[in-house]
């Protein structure tokens, strides 16, 4: 296992080499500086490539053959026609659950950088964590006796007078699933922000304070602004996990209208229909795109200002 | 702006509140995985009671062989990315590279995309070379997403050793591999367990790869639970999920000894 190079120093132009190192051409010397590093790397990004991005090639590719091997849309077009509705409900989904991540993540990890009492606050450390370590496929089970008819959410508040045992009503609908989807990501979005907030330099915030600032607008224009891409990044991972999350949706609400990872499962298992459903993953794909340009800009930014 | 109305009264409703929206789905969980009789004006089980505890287990029962199947997964999964994972981290937090923010961010990929497509056009790929439905598959494609996480926390981990120890044992005539096998790698190590504890945990709870790609012979307990709850079967799937819930809640609890701050500081580096 010598190809496990030496940290540093050992490639380099080695000074004995006879002399020829300046002569070589620069490209040929970054080569040799840098091969034990690259092929140390490469075997992971080949089972990125292999099992990864050649499927997602598939996928388009998929998408736009015909039968006979042409181009066509035609699968676009039946795409459009069956489940327009379901491309606007999944949208609609995904984008209210992110606004509702936003202001949930906010709230709770504003209250741990400001919260003033240290009880409060560690409690809350304590309980908003639990979400984060539990499945999607549980959080689906979870959920739909939860929110049932019969569920602890409904006897919670008939017990507590809040509605009458007439107007229980089981939320295993739209509203299930973005309550799922929340209740699930928001902790993973606090975690990020709340780390990013507590490394924030308290000498701003305690002078606002001062001041007589009170803590929601400390909040929101002092602490925000400054992890406001700490927020995006959590926001964007949680935006495209819920676009392809399968088990929530399928276990909470799967009937018309529902979500296009069901629609997906749904012509591959009845019809053995890969054609509509690439061209139905190629649709979110580019819902998701637009999300994920974001992350991306950000993420360089940050790759290139570490390294 | 809580000054007024008795402050401590009302952060304790509020944190009150709170707990009910986090455990209060959690216990329905467990009351449903104790119930034998419960419908629907009833507020509590009509009758609590353990024989869907005595179904699942049965020696016969599918559980227990779901829940090899997902262990056994799991672990090859660890292996085979920590095996991909180590140089490349290695590679990426230690040495010089060429390309170095465009690597790290070809590793974000799977995090970055959904996953359906991959996943939908995997499995037709694996039907046609007979690895659909197999463990190996499964693995496979459990691997290609975990070594997202498993890079990059391997990358911080070697960062974060000081440079200086390597620089001594070499110093005093340690051969590269000696130096890797007896200094760098012992501190990464921790950096490393933590690594291998996520992959084995998204391994474990992974759904949907495992619902194209292990059909119709590698029931894993995720897929378990699912086709309990889709068929009805409250108690069997609730008692599948809280099976689930063990590893995940138990090695999240210990992973902050093995994931240290300055490890943390690192990731993304």
């Amino acid at each position: 296992m010598s190809s496990k190079g030496p940290p540093r120093a050992a490639h380099p132009a080695p000074s004995g080499g006879g002399g020829s190192a300046a002569a070589k051409p620069q490209a040929w010397r970054s080569l040799s500086t840098y091969w034990p590093a690259l092929a140390l790397v490469t075997p992971a990004l080949v089972v990125v490539g292999v099992f990864f991005v050649v499927p997602l090639l598939l996928s388009a590719i998929g998408a736009f053959r015909a039968a006979d091997g042409g181009f066509t849309l035609a699968h676009f077009e039946k795409s459009l026609e069956l489940y327009t509705r379901d491309l606007v409900f999944t949208l609609g989904i995904v984008a209210l659950s992110t606004v509702l991540i936003a202001l949930v993540a906010t709230a709770i990890a504003g209250y741990l950088t400001l919260g003033e009492s240290p009880r409060a606050v560690a409690v809350l450390r304590w309980l908003y964590r639990w979400p984060l370590f539990i499945p999607f496929v549980v959080t689906g089970q979870v959920m739909r006796t939860f929110l049932a008819k019969n569920g602890m959410l409904n006897h919670a508040l008939i017990g507590t007078g809040l509605i009458e045992p007439i107007s229980a009503q089981s939320m295993l609908d739209w509203r299930g699933i973005v309550i799922a989807f929340v209740w699930k990501q928001a902790p993973f979005v606090t975690l990020l922000v709340a780390g990013a907030m507590a490394a924030l330099a308290r000498e701003h915030i305690e002078a606002a304070r001062n001041l007589g600032a009170p803590r929601w607008r400390v909040l929101v224009e002092i602490v925000l602004p400054q992890v406001r891409g700490t927020l995006l990044v959590g926001l964007v991972l949680s935006f495209v996990t819920m676009l392809s999350v399968l088990s929530v949706p399928l276990m909470i609400n799967p009937n018309s209208p529902t979500m296009i990872t069901v629609d997906v499962a749904y012509r591959i298992n009845t019809f053995a229909d890969y054609a509509v459903a690439n061209a139905l993953c190629l649709l979110s794909l580019l819902v998701a795109a637009f999300g994920a340009a974001f992350y991306l800009r950000h993420a360089v930014r940050r790759a290139e200002s570490g390294a | 702006m809580t000054a007024r109305l008795g402050p401590g009264i009302l952060r304790a409703l509020l944190l009150a509140l709170f707990a009910f929206v986090i455990f209060g789905p959690l216990l329905n969980l467990v009351l449903w995985a104790f119930a034998e009789r419960w419908y629907f004006p009833s507020k509590l089980p009509l009758q609590y009671g353990f024989t869907f505890w005595e179904r699942v287990f049965a020696p016969r029962g599918n559980a227990i062989a779901s829940l090899g199947t997902s262990v056994w997964i799991a672990l090859l999964t660890v292996a085979f990315s920590l095996a991909v994972a180590i140089p490349a981290g290695y590679a990426l937090g230690r040495l010089r590279l060429p390309w170095r923010g465009a690597i790290l961010l070809a590793f974000l990929l799977p995090q970055a995309v959904p996953n359906l497509p991959v996943y939908v056009n995997i499995a037709q790929v694996f039907y046609q070379i007979g690895l659909a439905g197999t463990i190996t598959g499964v693995v496979l494609v459990h691997a290609s997403h975990g070594l997202v996480l498993a890079v990059w926390i391997a990358s911080a981990a070697f960062a974060s050793v000081d440079g200086s120890l390597e620089e001594a044992a070499r110093n005093i005539g340690a051969s590269a591999w000696t130096c890797f096998r007896t200094i760098t790698l012992p501190l990464a190590a921790p950096g490393l367990m933590a690594s291998a504890i996520f992959v084995f945990l998204e391994s474990l709870d992974e759904f949907t790869g495992t619902y194209f790609v292990g059909v119709p012979d590698v029931t894993t307990l995720p897929l378990l639970m699912f086709n309990a709850s889709m068929g009805g079967n409250y108690q069997i799937a609730s008692i599948t999920a809280l099976l689930l819930l063990v590893p995940s809640i138990g090695f999240m609890l210990v992973v902050e000894r093995f994931l240290k701050a300055d490890v943390l500081a690192m990731v993304g580096r």
